[in-house]
């Protein structure tokens, strides 16, 4: 039985509405409990030091197939980044897509201590768990590709939101997933015969459905399912000039579905989705459109997807938009991939450039949006790890967040049409401790549904992270640097009530994390008839009964237990 | 002038980065006898793999002897100077150069000449695989400067070639010139098949037989080309544009004399 008293720090949690307040948090075993024995705690000194909850990621690809992939075809990456075992870690590699020990240390020292993997394919689940359980120091769950499953695609033709459901269930119990992962619906399907949708009305080759429906279909779905997270929806057009109006659409074509007041869709790397302008030269921001509509309505969620300028491997399920990548990247080096009946797939290294025009100008998208939109709660900080930038360029967003001195100095070194264009020099906003909080644990954790994570409340998770920031002395805004080298490494992360990582370093690393994962219980069971047996030794290159995720893939598993509605 | 003599042949792989005349400048014979290198996996420094003297001579300022093919990196990122390594050397040598000269009297190792950017090699011996290329993965081609090489090349010569000038005396393996933009590469002998697959800019000049991509095609033929400022090679040659499966522009100069088999394509001019 450990037990730890953290004294005298600042706490961030805004979940319980605490902003930079002395007190003292106490942890017993893996919780945080509201009393413990002072004189058998091991005692941790934080005076001057911000406390917050662990770190919680929302869309971050760390494991699966594509990751794997672009791993196999960059070596040049990994040469630039080697990463040596010391008498506690492992070696590894790093940089744009490192591997899984290092994946799991380099969160651990910047204080995350949850990470959601952006999408799988189920084909390939088993993989995908084999790589997040040798993802250390971190709890971890993963996102499902259902948008252009075949099965949901014909069911969803049918309007039969029953079974439907009921098949979503199945699914995401056998991929052992968290939530359903819908990305750029109908256009994987259409990427199998060479085509895309351009818009959200356009028809799917084949089964006579369009993305709306899909979308639509899918949040009935997962509203049945009582799921913790909404949909997590990767839109259509992303990635092309123009497409802030198809985000605008889709996001007004989901606006009836919520009746509570709560969102229902989650809208993932956002700044890929802003773009306006009829090309890539006239190519403009749409951050105000968007800011603006999602400043009046409350059923959608963001992350931010911000590029960070590196030299970066793009990796998305959405095949259609890695080709135009590869049409306009000089013909490198490109995977494509249908899988089968479930998703596409593409790989592209890319490298974000301060003086290319329009990388430029997404940087600023990136970061307008989050100033924009004035609710913290709405949007998340992400890079889309490791499409926008590694997830190790956090403490750069965020210094970007909070301080306009950083946004100058970078926006100083950009394009100069890109710095003609930019609405940046015209938002004067700078985020507080607190709404980065919320921005990177407390909002990422309530849209996840998750809710022992993201705060410090008697009960949550004992994750904590604590800064070497004292809001009482330092300016963050302007001594933006100091705070960046504190947010890059804590002083101490702990994970489960254990001392994972202190000044930087990982002291444990023996803490392998829980893999979260929902079962949703229907009222019937899923039907698996002859008939979807028959389809799967059909068009599946996988028998039925070597599908599902078995148990014993899964090293330490946190299983979420919902009762569904169907 | 300082000269490195091995004190012993090596059986496992030494990495030497640190033998480049910027490194040894202003530095005693002490210190630079205490310069880290590796040895496998072992932390040694240079004095315990080398006998090293000081001669009065100030050109080239490092000459290396002894039996060095497991040696690698010797010269990487110079920016001046010489270097004279007397027998063979082992890969990745004037990788990332950017100046300077160096003259490998024997054979050089995988990679020499790795991005580099400007400066000289002379390679007396054979000039292995990848010469000039980048590492595996990565399209940061030499951008310019000279090699030559007098004996043979290996394959994936001048990969994503960028600039500068490659001659090689005897033949070279297969992808030569694979994906390069730019520069010149001159073969005076043969070269294996798939001589400049998927390269969209730049020149390859061919003295001996090859094999013709079937996504190239023939353009002209030319009396004679120019390799160098200096250098000019008499023909005549047919003149092949491609890759054309990469839209590229590049330029494969092929001796007509010594390719007959090629003779079909003169009815496409």
């Amino acid at each position: 039985m450990t037990e730890i008293l953290i004294k005298n720090g600042f706490v961030v949690d805004p979940r319980n509405k605490i902003n930079c307040e002395k007190m003292d948090i106490a942890i017993k075993d893996n919780k945080i409990v509201k009393k413990i024995n002072e004189k058998q705690a091991q005692i941790i000194d934080a005076s001057g030091l911000t406390i917050m909850a662990g770190g919680v990621d929302i869309h971050s690809h760390i494991a699966g197939a594509e990751v794997n992939l672009g791993r196999i075809i960059r070596p040049e990456d990994h040469y630039k980044d080697p990463v040596r075992k010391t008498p506690i870690t492992r070696s590894g590699t790093g940089y744009s897509i490192p591997s899984t020990f290092v994946t799991g240390y380099r969160y651990a020292e910047m204080g995350y201590t949850t990470v959601f993997n952006g999408s799988i394919a189920s084909m390939k689940a088993k993989h995908a768990h084999e790589e997040l359980n040798d993802i250390p120091l971190l709890d971890k769950g993963t996102f499902i590709l259902t948008g252009d499953w075949w099965f949901v695609l014909e069911n969803l033709a049918k309007n039969n939101i029953d079974e439907c459901a009921r098949l979503v269930a199945w699914l995401i119990h056998s991929a052992r997933g968290y939530a359903i992962k819908v990305v750029n619906p109908g256009g994987l399907e259409s990427w199998g015969f060479g085509r895309n949708v351009h818009s959200i009305d356009d028809q799917v080759p084949n089964f006579c459905i369009t993305p709306r429906e899909i979308m639509r279909g899918l949040i009935k779905v997962n509203k049945k399912l009582n799921m913790p997270h909404t949909i997590h929806l990767h839109t259509n057009n992303l990635g092309v000039p123009g497409n802030y109006q198809t985000t605008l659409d889709t996001m007004k074509a989901l606006e009836d579905l919520s009746t509570d007041g709560k969102p229902v869709a989650h809208i993932t790397h956002i700044q890929f989705a802003c773009f306006k302008g009829e090309n890539w030269r006239k190519f403009k921001s749409g951050a105000e459109d968007i800011s603006k509509y999602i400043n009046t309505h409350n059923h959608i969620t963001l992350d931010m997807g911000q590029v960070t300028f590196s030299d970066t491997t793009t990796m998305t399920a959405d095949g259609p938009f890695e080709f135009s990548l590869y049409e306009m990247g000089g013909h490198l080096k490109w995977v494509n991939s249908d899988v089968e009946t479930e998703s596409s797939g593409g790989i592209i290294p890319f490298e974000y450039k301060r003086n290319s025009p329009v990388n430029a100008l997404q940087w600023s998208i990136g970061l307008e949006l989050a100033l924009l939109i004035k609710d913290p709660w709405k949007i998340f900080m992400t890079t889309d790890h490791p499409n926008g930038g590694p997830f190790y360029d956090y403490p750069k967003v965020l210094a970007w967040l909070y301080s306009k001195k950083a946004r100058e100095a970078t926006l100083k070194k950009c394009h100069k049409s890109a710095r003609k264009k930019s609405l940046l020099p015209s938002i004067n906003r700078e985020l507080t401790l607190y709404e980065i909080a919320i921005m990177t644990r407390a909002g990422t954790a309530q849209a996840l549904g998750l809710p022992n994570k993201g705060h410090l409340g008697v009960g949550a998770d004992a994750d904590v992270a604590i800064f070497n920031i004292n809001p009482e002395t330092l300016d963050i805004a302007q001594k933006f640097r100091t705070a960046r080298r504190a947010f890059a490494h804590a002083v101490y992360t702990l994970k489960d009530g254990v001392i994972v990582t202190k000044d930087g370093q990982i002291v444990n690393s023996q803490i392998p994390g829980r893999t979260i994962w929902v079962d949703a219980q229907t009222k019937d069971p899923c039907r698996i008839d002859d008939d979807m047996k028959r389809k799967f030794k059909e068009y599946w290159t996988m028998e039925y009964e070597n599908y599902p995720v078995t148990d014993h893939y899964i090293k330490v598993s946190d299983k979420v237990t919902v009762k569904a509605s169907v | 002038m300082i000269t490195l003599t091995a004190l012993r042949s090596f059986s496992v792989p030494v990495q030497a980065p640190c033998i480049t005349p910027e490194n040894f400048a202003g530095k005693s014979i002490t210190e630079i006898k205490a310069l880290p290198v590796t040895e496998g996996n072992c932390n040694v420094t240079l004095g315990d793999l080398f006998k090293l003297e000081q001669t009065p001579e100030e050109t080239p300022n490092i000459t290396l002897n002894g039996d060095l093919g497991k040696v690698k990196r010797v010269g990487q990122a110079m920016k001046s100077g010489e270097i004279v390594i007397n027998g063979n050397i082992g890969m990745h040598t004037g990788e990332k150069m950017a100046g300077g000269k160096i003259v490998i009297t024997g054979n050089a190792g995988g990679w020499t000449g790795s991005e580099m950017k400007k400066g000289t090699i002379e390679i007396h011996g054979d000039g292995g695989d990848y010469l000039a290329s980048p590492y595996r993965g990565n399209d940061l081609g030499m951008k310019g400067g000279l090699i030559t090489v007098d004996g043979n090349v290996g394959s994936d010569v001048g990969c994503h070639l960028k600039g500068g000038i490659i001659k090689i005396k005897g033949s070279a393996g297969r992808f030569l010139g694979y994906h390069m933009n730019d520069g010149v590469i001159y073969v005076e002998k043969d070269c294996d098949v798939r001589t400049g697959a998927c390269m969209v800019g730049g020149k390859i000049v061919v003295g001996g037989t090859l094999e013709i991509l079937p996504s190239f095609t023939i353009d002209s033929i030319k009396p004679k080309v120019k390799v160098d400022n200096i250098t000019s090679v008499t023909g005549p040659f047919y003149v092949f544009l491609g890759d054309l499966s990469e839209h590229g522009t590049g330029k494969l100069f092929v001796n007509k004399s010594a390719n007959s088999a090629l003779k079909f394509y003169e009815k496409y001019l």
